[in-house]
């Protein structure tokens, strides 16, 4: 572990953690997915997670509010832990953004009504002040002008972005987002990315599993290379491309690389 | 009077698809998310009331609680039997909507933090029951069809009345019952037609989405099973 | 034989043979109404198909007429309404007829939907090599419709299976006459129909898993059965 480990983890400012992951473990039936997974994420941070199909990235993400349950391991938002007892899941979860490579965005809702529900239900606010938050959020992605959409409705590209109007309405404090583009026609992911970067820009804590070099270069604060289960290796993006220490890290930036390009 | 005595059989169809509903919804959703002895509960429930004949369930809720001391009338009992019998094929319906809508629906449902509950009756649920529309159309038009069996316990239904005049002007039998049959001709035709509107007005713009077309087929084929 | 007493429930083993008798009969009526569903259903099907002019509409109307109505109208039209025509039937030969007429309506939609589920292509294909249209019928179309309306039509013979009971309304003593004949004699409504409905059910759960053998057996390769109802 790369850093002493702190007892005060409730320090407010900029080194506040927001996320610490210690030690996670889940299998499925016999195949272990993740062997131990440890790593923090502080306030403000971006940290991009990269690596090869089925090593568990996406389960990683589910473990850290349990939309999937881990098997072992602990798991802290703040100073709350979530892998505790008697801990209100729901309140967990309403307090951490998770935009989907699919969108799940809710068929039956419109733009504007997705973004509003967990307002409405979730967090019990008023009508006029969730539709007001909710139109706020819309604009922030770029697309007021599409409340009254259905999903069906949208583009991919805008389909997510209202997700990502979804997640921000809620004011959580980490979004997590699992492949956020790879299910958008290449055209499309830039006018997500953008998103992504100007939120990353504002401060917003974000873990993001993707594989568009060019927004972890220009967002990542880390970049955290995955195989296997466990964590390979891990730094600031700059130094992972320029100066891996495992072989395996250059050769999978290398062919992401070349399948992604440097754009994004 | 055929016209007075349809009406009790619109009364039946009211009473019974209603029930139907009321305890289809649950038993489905029992089925799809219930801990496992009450998912076996009510699976049981489903298999034994789309397994026995209307009938027997007619003589069962008419007859069976007259024998200790509970004396149901013959209308009431057709409406639970008939109730509890589409319960059965309405959850059958309303299992395959739930199971039919993405998993990812619940996962973003209970990702901002609603609880199970909310995420089924916030978004399972109000995409389900569109989704199931065209099926629950075609179990209408079967139990409305169904009415009539409560002339077996001797409830004053459309069929009765044409009895009493069949055994009277023997000659006029035939034209009795084609009246009759005329009648569901257009009940049946003509309810099919108001769901189809309502099904319209309901259709969201482009719901549902992607897949769309194999999953209102799903309905259907989920229809067909359930039909008559 | 000695009664048995069950929690306050009297089942009496001199009901067993009667409701044997009876169990024969729901049988009996079930397999004719089909077989004369299923012949008279593929008439319809294809003329609804391939049919021109009046023969297309008669087969609708028929359809349409028999799905939309009940079946017990249909029974008791046929066997109390036809004799006012001169035609009377005995009890047993109404109610098949009714359920055999009633059954080939919604046969002739399965049948319909799957004929019209088989690619144009085939029906191209046959006559391209010189088939008759009723060639390419017989050979080509009607063996592969066949094999996709399997789950469908399972489901309609376990329906005809439980509506076969209300023949006993019509005075044939199946099944479900002989329990109420029991019942109305002993006053054990409730014992004698639950005993019933676990017949039916043992029948109906009997029958799923032979049709599902039977689907089984015929499959063949890349022909889409595993999805169940035909498009
Ligand atoms: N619900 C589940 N049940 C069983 N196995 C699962 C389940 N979810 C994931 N797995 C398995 O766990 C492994 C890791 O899956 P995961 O989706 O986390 O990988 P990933 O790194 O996100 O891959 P990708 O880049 O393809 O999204 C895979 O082998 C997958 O088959
Ligand atoms: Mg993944």
């Amino acid at each position: 572990m790369e850093r002493e480990r702190d007892t005060d983890t409730s320090r407010r400012g900029p080194d506040e953690v927001v996320l610490r992951v210690e030690d996670l473990h889940k299998r499925y039936g016999r195949e272990e997915v993740l062997k131990g997974v440890s790593f923090e994420v502080r306030r403000g941070e971006t940290k991009v997670i990269v690596g090869p199909s089925g090593t568990g990235k996406s389960t990683l993400l589910r473990c850290i509010t349990r939309l999937t349950e881990p098997d072992r391991g602990r798991i802290w938002l703040g100073d709350v832990e979530v892998t505790g007892r008697g801990v209100d899941l729901n309140r967990v979860r309403a307090s951490v953004g998770f935009v989907f490579q699919d969108f799940n965005l809710f068929t039956h809702l419109t733009a504007l009504d997705n973004v509003r529900i967990g307002l409405l239900k979730v967090k019990k606010l008023p009508k006029d002040e969730a539709t007001e938050i909710a139109r706020k959020q819309l604009e922030h992605v770029g697309l007021a002008h599409k409340a009254d959409a259905y999903p069906a409705e949208l583009s991919g590209g805008q389909q997510q972005r209202v997700a990502i109007a979804r997640a921000l309405a809620m004011e959580p404090k980490l979004i997590l987002f699992d492949e956020p583009t790879s299910a958008l026609d290449p055209e499309l992911t830039g006018e997500v990315l953008d998103v992504m970067v100007a939120l990353a820009k504002e401060g917003m804590t974000m873990v993001v599993v993707s594989h568009e070099i060019g927004f972890a270069r220009a967002a990542a604060d880390e970049l955290i290379f995955m195989e296997g289960g466990v964590i390979v290796e891990q730094g600031p993006p700059d130094q992972l491309f320029r100066q891996p220490k495992y072989p395996r890290t250059a050769e999978f930036l290398r062919k992401i690389t070349a399948l992604y390009g440097e754009t994004g | 009077m055929f016209l007075q005595a349809t009406l009790i059989n619109l009364g039946l169809l009211a009473g019974l698809i209603i029930l139907g509903l009321v305890v289809g919804i649950p038993i489905a959703l029992l089925q799809v998310y219930g801990v496992r002895p009450l998912r076996w509960l009510a699976s049981a429930w489903e298999g034994f009331f789309r397994g026995v004949p209307a009938l027997v369930l007619l003589f069962l809720f008419f007859f069976g609680p007259a024998q200790f001391g509970v004396q149901l009338s013959a209308f009431t009992a057709a409406i639970l039997a008939l109730g509890f019998r589409s319960s059965g094929y309405q959850s059958q319906i309303f299992r395959g909507a739930i199971q039919s809508i993405p998993r990812g629906q619940m996962l973003a449902a209970r990702s901002m933090g609603m609880s199970r509950l909310q995420a089924i009756r916030y978004v399972v649920l109000p995409q389900a029951l569109r989704l199931a529309i065209p099926a629950w159309s075609n179990e209408f038009s079967s139990v409305i069809k169904d009415t009539t069996l409560a002339y077996a316990i001797g409830v004053n239904e459309v069929l009765r009345q044409v009895r009493y005049i069949a055994d009277r002007y023997y000659e006029l039998a035939m034209p009795a019952y084609l009246t009759v049959a005329l009648i569901f001709l257009v009940l049946t035709y003509g309810g099919n037609w108001l769901l189809g509107r309502l099904e319209r007005r309901w259709a969201l713009p482009g719901f549902p989405m992607r897949g769309a077309e194999e999953r209102i087929e799903r309905g259907r084929e989920i229809a067909a099973e359930a039909a008559r | 034989m000695d009664k048995i007493e069950l929690g306050g429930l009297v089942f009496d083993p001199a009901w067993l043979p009667k409701l044997g008798q009876g169990l024969v009969v729901t049988l009996e009526i079930t397999g004719l109404c089909i077989a004369l569903g299923i012949v008279l259903g593929l008439i319809l099907a294809v003329l609804r198909v391939y049919g021109r002019g009046p023969l297309y509409w008669l087969s609708s109307l028929y359809v349409q007429f028999f799905r939309g109505t009940p079946l017990l109208v249909q029974l008791l039209m046929v066997y109390y309404g036809l004799p006012s025509w001169g035609i009377v039937l005995s009890p047993f030969v109404s109610g098949v007829i009714a359920l055999g007429l009633n059954t080939a309506a919604y046969q002739a939609e399965y049948f319909r939907g799957a004929i019209q589920s088989i690619p144009r292509g085939q029906m191209l294909a046959a006559r391209s090599m010189g088939m008759t249209r009723a060639q390419a019928i017989r050979y080509v179309i009607l063996p592969q419709a066949l094999r996709l309306v399997i789950p469908p039509w399972s489901n309609e013979l376990i329906l005809m299976l439980k509506y076969s009971s209300i023949v006993y309304m019509v005075t044939v003593i199946d099944l479900m006459g002989a329990a109420r004949t029991i019942a109305a004699r002993t006053f054990r409504y409730f014992e004698v129909f639950i005993l019933v409905a676990l017949i039916y059910l043992a029948l109906v759960f009997l029958l799923s898993w032979l049709l599902r053998r039977l689907e089984e057996r015929v499959r063949v390769p890349g022909l889409g059965m595993e999805r169940g109802a035909p498009h």
